[in-house]
């Protein structure tokens, strides 16, 4: 990877605009290696970049049906090995596990869709593979592309048609927080 | 480049500003800062000197007497749990109805929640005679092979309130990454640069990360909506479970509900017109703001007055003598002046707020605020105390006072959370900064006429 990051081109944008259509272009020239950096979440650059649906719902459900089987099976189990009758209730009070199962849904479903988007986002990141710059998470957008050898011009050329404020080639990787 | 203004936040310039303004906060504090740190640090102190003289020499330092077992520490607990339900609200469920004005206060409500439910959580624990054992209340695999009573509305509440205290915290720390990460790229403080790193997880703000991060975000928002409404209806099942008079009803929960979004909410007025002051913050708490918060306020008041006066007619039109008697007891008996306390500020005083002028006065709505807090918290005495002070059997009737231990700890309780909040705004970001970019008009190079010729779908954040 690191190899490749070395001749990856990054375009560096102040306007929204000017990144969604050299996306566009770059999509359009056949370039599909494109990481784009933005400082909050642009609906605009995702349908540029024509994203696909995020996998983190599947760990939400999951989680929260696991915790409503768990809010509905422990406490049975846990009152089955000592069976106390209490206020004269029934051993299994399903009315009362509704509450247990209604907690635990909503705390399973709450840590796996953190655990969902830990993995789908790859994140903790100890080490950038690519660039990165601090405006990126101010004010300003980036683009970065690893052409295919030989197509570097091209892509400089789009970049710069397209409006970058500035743009790096040969980039070199770097660690987070040691910027 | 054109730059249009938000109509949300219309003194705020560029998204380099919102940085700029936001991560000041982090810079050196002021001499104020200290002076006020020092304060709540020696009432903190005081409270828990309280709190050990309780524990060497026991509950009987409290002013708990039969039958009146549950005082001072369980309508603190109800209070603080209540407090953190408007934290959720805003960041959650207006989250979910897109409402344009939470932006910016969202984050020091999400603070406000989480070290509010942290305070909360103290005060079983606080209110048990051996504090050391307070694990029992957890589920865990144990020798004696024994296992909590499921069916008790207690052990609910160890669910509810230890699930909120994690999705909470889970939600808050989540949703700051991105704003860590800016936190991060902007300091020079090495311990600052290193506890940031940490806590942003390496977030670079790629396409990618924003894609799963804004999905996780929706779905712990869907999540914690539901949860907050269960917190508090578990609380009030505390009550509503049990036969005591004054406790044994089914409008509990939504009346809970009601009661802790109204107090949170106006928690957060109180909290956030000082923050705005010392900290000049007035671009991003502006007028608007407050009137959308102080309408809700005046929501949920109605809503609550509405409960107080359904439990009077539930009272006569049952025909329950002792729910009656009650009832009398409470508007009239020892109590008298804490249920007026609770009447005046819950009921008559946020009426004040059907005026505009009242809703966008800052003074005003600071005062009206701290009537609520204190209204709510009477509200939660009245009900706990004097149900329990005047139960069915006259015999047994006997008043209850708080100790100075009691009312030491419930002191240090709002020091504790004062420090954990002053911590907060020197070291997180206090406003968020990437949802606040998210209701700016994007930068654009060209005019936005021009933009909506060609690809209509670029253009401000919708509804600015």
């Amino acid at each position: 990877m690191s190899a490749a990051a070395a001749h990856g081109t990054l375009g560096v944008y102040d306007a929204l605009d000017s990144a969604t259509e050299t996306i566009e272009r770059l999509r359009s020239a056949g370039l599909k290696r494109i990481t784009v950096f933005s400082p909050f979440p642009s609906h605009d650059l995702e349908h540029a970049l024509h994203a696909g649906e995020s996998p983190v719902r599947i760990f939400t459900l999951v989680g929260g049906l696991t915790g409503a089987a768990t809010g509905f099976a422990f406490p049975t189990w846990a009152s089955m090995t000592w069976p106390l009758v209490t206020g004269g209730k029934p051993i299994i009070s399903i009315p009362a596990w509704v509450i247990i199962a209604f907690e635990l849904t909503i705390l399973f479903g709450a840590l796996s869709t953190v655990a969902g988007l830990f993995i789908s986002a790859r994140l903790p990141q100890r080490r950038v593979m690519q660039v990165y710059d601090p405006s990126f998470s101010s004010d300003r957008f980036g683009i970065l592309v690893l052409p295919p050898a030989g197509r570097e011009a091209e892509v400089r050329d789009i970049m710069r048609e397209g409006g970058a404020a500035e743009i790096r080639e040969q980039v070199q990787e770097v660690k987070v927080g040691d910027l | 480049m054109e730059n249009l203004r938000s109509e949300t936040h219309p003194d705020v310039g560029s998204y380099g500003e919102v940085n700029r303004a936001v991560l000041k906060l982090l810079d050196k504090p002021g001499r104020s800062y200290y002076i006020l740190l020092t304060v709540v640090l020696v009432v903190l102190g005081i409270g828990a000197f309280a709190w050990l003289s309780q524990v060497v020499l026991g509950i009987g330092m409290s002013g708990l007497i039969n039958p009146v077992g549950w005082g001072a520490y369980i309508t603190t607990f109800v209070f603080w749990v209540g407090i953190a339900h408007s934290g959720t609200l805003i960041s959650a469920v207006l989250f979910l109805f897109r409402a344009r004005w939470r932006q910016s206060i969202y984050r020091a409500a999400e603070a406000m929640t989480v070290f509010a439910v942290l305070t909360a959580g103290l005060f079983p624990i606080i209110h048990l005679g051996r504090p050391w054992v307070f694990y029992y209340l957890l589920p865990y695999p144990n020798q004696r092979g024994i296992w909590p009573n499921f069916r008790s509305p207690l052990l609910w509440d160890v669910f509810a309130v230890g699930t909120y205290l994690t999705v909470s915290a889970t939600f808050f720390l989540l949703g700051m990454i991105p704003d860590i990460a800016a936190a991060r790229d902007g300091t020079t403080v090495p311990w600052r640069r290193k506890l940031y790193t940490v806590l942003a997880f390496g977030w670079r703000g790629t396409a990618n990360e924003w894609r799963h991060f804004s999905k996780a975000y929706l779905y712990l928002a869907a999540l914690a909506t539901p949860l907050v409404l269960s917190v508090h209806s578990v609380v009030s099942w505390d009550f509503a479970m049990s036969i005591v008079p004054g406790w044994h009803t089914t409008i509990f929960a939504p009346y809970f509900v009601a009661g802790a979004i109204f107090s949170g909410l106006a928690m957060v007025i109180t909290i956030i017109v000082p923050i705005r002051k010392i900290f000049n913050l007035e671009a991003y708490f502006t007028p608007r703001h407050f009137d959308a918060m102080a309408k809700l306020v005046l929501v949920t008041g109605m809503v609550v007055f509405y409960a107080y006066l359904t439990e009077f007619f539930m009272a006569w039109y049952s025909f329950e003598t002792p729910e009656r008697a009650i009832f009398i007891n409470r508007v009239s008996g020892d109590y008298w002046w804490a249920t007026w306390i609770m009447l005046t500020c819950n009921g008559i005083i946020p009426m004040l707020l059907w005026s505009r002028k009242v809703r966008t006065n800052i003074p005003a709505l600071f005062t009206i605020t701290i009537f609520v807090n204190i209204g709510m918290w009477f509200e939660r005495f009245v009900i706990i105390v004097t149900s329990l002070a005047h139960e069915f059997e006259p015999w047994q009737w006997r008043n209850y006072q708080p100790s100075w231990v009691e009312m030491a700890i419930v002191a240090g309780s709002f020091a504790w959370f004062a420090m954990w909040f002053l911590l907060f705004l020197r070291v997180l970001p206090a406003v968020s900064i990437a949802e606040l970019k998210e209701v700016l008009p994007a930068p654009l190079r060209r005019t936005r006429a021009g933009v909506a010729e060609s690809h209509g779908k670029i253009g401000p954040a919708e509804g600015i």
